[in-house]
């Protein structure tokens, strides 16, 4: 499923709203999280998950092809963790 | 840093900001959209968000564990898994801060 279908499925199942609207309360949506992300905060959806950032330090990687050095900085990177109540449900049947 | 913890009722309260319908429809739709997502990944599908990351259900094996505490050798079953791989809109938006700082120590030292 993509972007766009999650849209067209909200927009078979709310034939009141504007489809443009569909498309704005789901660009909203990972717009807030990705905002609270780049601020460093946590969001936390029960039942489906919760995103972070973990810190990643400095480290001095190396170019695969040619295996020169490269100093690589310290990162941040999102994690997702997958909430109970999703977790369960990929597991029965 | 200090951190804070988003749940559905800020996202809520972005929906209802931004596009004006009712507090409790904007409510009901922010759980629309994750029961969707869910959906489609319980059905085995991958879920690609574009400038935001994709959800995809692994299929792993059996694998033996060991208890930590107490050394014992336990079997853990065939099981699916989520896995998110957050896209490169959002990685480097998460590290744009980070980059601007980084690029103004480098002036500074040279």
């Amino acid at each position: 499923m993509t972007k766009s279908e999650l849209i067209q499925r909200l927009a078979e199942r709310n034939p009141h709203l504007y489809q443009r609207d569909i498309e704005k309360i789901v660009g909203t949506i990972f717009d807030e999280i990705s905002e609270a992300l780049a601020r460093g905060d946590r969001v936390e959806l029960r039942g489906f998950g919760a995103f972070s950032i973990k810190r990643r330090d400095a480290r001095t990687g190396r170019n695969p092809r040619t295996g020169e050095s490269v100093d690589v900085g310290e990162k941040c990177i999102p994690f997702f963790k997958t909430g109970k109540q999703l977790r369960e449900r990929l597991n029965t049947d | 840093m200090t951190q804070n913890t988003v749940t559905r009722a800020q996202l809520s309260e972005a929906v209802y900001q931004e596009v004006g319908l009712s507090r409790n429809e904007s409510a009901d739709l922010v759980e629309t959209i994750l029961d969707e997502i869910s959906d489609a990944l319980a059905r085995g599908e991958m879920v690609k968000i574009s400038s935001f990351g994709s959800f995809q259900v692994r299929q792993k094996g059996e694998r033996i564990g060991r208890n930590p505490k107490t050394g014992e050798e336990v079997p853990i079953l065939p099981r699916r898994v989520l896995v998110f791989r957050a896209s490169h809109v959002l990685k480097n938006r998460i590290n744009e801060l980070q980059d601007a700082v980084d690029a103004a120590n480098a002036r500074a030292a040279s």
